[in-house]
């Protein structure tokens, strides 16, 4: 009785114009996806070139090359790592092989959990207040590294307490039957096995920190600099905030696009070949895992 | 060793049980001095320094992580309050005023700073961006959770999750230099910095955060009640819709909302083409000012302690608070969906 508007060809023609609908969209946001990375690829490619990537900006920075901002962005990039790298595996170490459940650890995952979603921007005015202001920093290369370091902090920890779960517990209870102490059995046979799946969310965390703009342009930024930061506490420039002063603050906006997207393109280029290596990485992971 | 009792909270690493045999010999110990327990089943040894150290350092580690939410926390709200306060220079503003008032003029003489025009801003945009990012996203994670074969599937998955790591300036300058002037030209607008492209460009770059966490709660519904509906005759969409969607629906609302927070939260992309009018819009060709550019604009050009800088702050507090709250529904969303399960 109810299966009147369920005969075989109405529910096949359903199935066909729903699967078709899935398909569309899917194809459609693919399409659109892969269609702006490839204006970037043909907008960039004209601009890019030796020079540009090993020159300083001229002419206020209407011509010229990219080499301050470069190294500004691998600076603040690498900085921030040596800053969330050993306290988010710490804390993830933590959190996974040392914490006994309770109101700590669950306050601790809690915190961690929400921060990821903390937008960067205010991470940028926390920098701002504590590291450049407080602390009396200044904009420097030091209050970006610190704030990126914050702003990764969580994704680093995160990743890692997932990569450090998933390490059996039986590798732990053989190690410890053994006669190991806890230390012994973390160093020796849980972070051999995690540490390919923590440094997958590192080097994420590691894209992510190389592309952020807002936090770096309050903390640590500088439109222009003639010469190459020689100590943590000069303001350096950097790639992101680079193609955001050309395309909006210059006196010829559209006379520097080409440089706009030369600029955005290494940008891509360094952020994208960071994510490749580490979806690569997990890939690998997972189809090599024994256990 | 075994005479002196030992009192170390350590416990046995995997059973986390205070019945544990062992804290009950070393209690018994305790009571009955005469009593020493053969040195072979001493089951806590002293610790060593470096395990004792190690354990120091990793709660340090933790309590940092955790700390640094209370730090954010105790600076942005110490900053916003001295804004709500009378000092000598000018009267304190009411919370309502703030939050409700129209004006945004932060660097007149008689400086008023009334949020809801920015507050509205950022709604409005991320409601937009939403609405367009949902229905694609969903659908692409419909289509590699449920529909690509495995070898579609293991290729796309990866670029859509790079896709998420494009880095936001980037998309902005798309926005301004394809979008725009495609929709000065196409509708005729004044300008092509408005609500309508910012929202286009934030749902580009939520569709990859959305498509990827839905494909992840997808997968994870269990095989056996999908076969169980193939098993009853079901086609492939019926199971997808009645049965597979369902049942994972928790998860991709979870992922709905993160998609939402990005939007909310992100920066470059409304500060270069969302127009950064401080006006509640009328129409979606509207421009607009959220609260994350007027942070990022207006940040580097203020004094430090100056009004402005601490109405700067308490628009940093609404916007800290208004992901807060968006976290907290993910969170609490993935969580029931899981007990569920």
């Amino acid at each position: 009785m109810f299966l009147s508007g369920y005969t075989k060809a109405a529910r096949q023609r359903r199935e066909k114009v729903a699967l078709l609908i899935i398909r569309s969209l899917a194809g459609f946001v693919l399409i659109v996806l892969f269609s702006i990375m490839a204006y970037i690829l043909f907008n960039g490619l004209g601009a890019v070139n030796w020079t540009f990537l090993t020159s300083f900006p001229q002419n206020s920075m209407s011509s010229g090359g990219i080499l301050p901002a470069i190294v500004g962005t691998l600076g603040l990039a690498v900085g921030s790592m040596a800053i969330s790298l050993p306290l988010g595996f710490g804390a993830a170490i933590y959190l996974s092989d040392y914490a006994k459940p309770g109101p700590l650890v669950n306050a601790i995952r809690l915190g961690v959990a929400n921060l990821a979603g903390v937008p960067s921007v205010v991470f940028g005015l926390f920098g701002l207040s504590l590291f450049v202001t407080v602390f009396g920093f200044g904009r420097s290369l030091l209050s970006g590294c610190l704030t990126l370091g914050l702003l990764t902090l969580p994704t680093v920890t995160a990743a890692a307490e997932e990569a450090l779960r998933q390490t059996p517990l039986s590798f732990r209870e053989a190690a410890l039957a053994l006669g190991a102490n806890r230390w012994q059995a973390v160093r020796q046979v849980v972070l051999p096995a995690a540490l390919p799946g923590m440094l997958t969310g590192a080097i994420l965390a590691l894209g992510r920190a190389a592309g952020e703009t807002a936090p770096i342009m309050l903390t640590a930024v500088t439109a222009y600099s003639p010469i190459l930061p020689d100590s943590i506490f000069n303001e350096v420039m950097a790639l992101a905030t680079h193609v955001y002063f050309l395309a909006t603050n210059g006196n010829n906006i559209l006379q520097t696009r080409p440089q706009q997207f030369g600029t955005s393109l290494v940008l891509l280029v360094l952020v994208l070949s960071l994510s490749l290596v580490a979806v690569v990485i997990r890939a690998r992971l997972r189809r090599g895992r024994k256990w | 060793m075994a005479t002196e009792p030992t009192v170390n909270p350590d416990k046995p690493f995997i059973p986390d049980d205070p019945k544990h045999p062992s804290s009950a010999t070393s209690q018994e110990s305790k009571k009955a001095p005469s009593y020493e327990p053969p040195k072979v089943f001493h089951l806590r040894p002293r610790l060593s320094p470096a395990e004792k150290g190690s354990r120091f350092f990793f709660l340090i580690c933790a309590i940092l992580a955790m700390g640094q939410m209370l730090l954010i926390m105790i600076f942005l709200f110490q900053e916003a309050a001295g804004l709500f306060f009378d000092r000598a220079d000018s009267p304190g503003l009411s919370v309502f005023s703030f939050l409700f008032g129209l004006d945004w003029y932060p660097t007149y003489q008689d400086h008023a700073f009334g949020a809801l025009a920015l507050i509205i801003g950022s709604l409005s945009v991320t409601a937009i961006s939403t609405l367009l990012a949902a229905p694609f996203g969903l659908g692409l994670a419909i289509y590699l959770a449920c529909v690509a074969g495995r070898r579609t599937r293991e290729l796309v998955k990866p670029a859509v999750e790079l896709l998420a790591a494009v880095p936001s300036v980037v998309l902005g300058l798309i926005g301004m230099a394809v979008v725009a002037p495609f929709l000065q030209n196409v509708l005729g607008l004044s300008t092509g910095l408005n609500l309508l492209n910012a929202s286009l460009i934030l749902a580009i770059m939520a569709t990859p955060t959305v498509a990827s966490l839905g494909e992840d709660a997808l997968t994870a519904v269990p095989h056996d009640i999908q076969d169980a509906s193939y098993a009853l005759g079901a086609t492939k969409w019926e199971t997808i819709w009645r049965v597979t969607t369902p049942a994972a629906l928790g998860g991709l609302s979870t992922a709905v909302i993160l998609g939402l927070g990005r939007a909310l939260g992100e920066t470059m992309v409304v500060l270069m083409i969302a127009g950064g009018a401080a006006q509640i819009p009328n129409s979606i060709f509207d421009a607009v000012r959220p609260l994350t550019s007027t942070l990022a604009a207006e940040m580097g050009e203020t004094a430090v302690g100056s009004r402005h800088y601490q109405a700067l702050f308490a628009l940093g507090v609404v916007l800290f608070l208004m992901t807060l709250a968006f976290n907290l529904l993910a969170l609490y969303l993935s969580k029931r969906w899981r007990r569920r399960r």
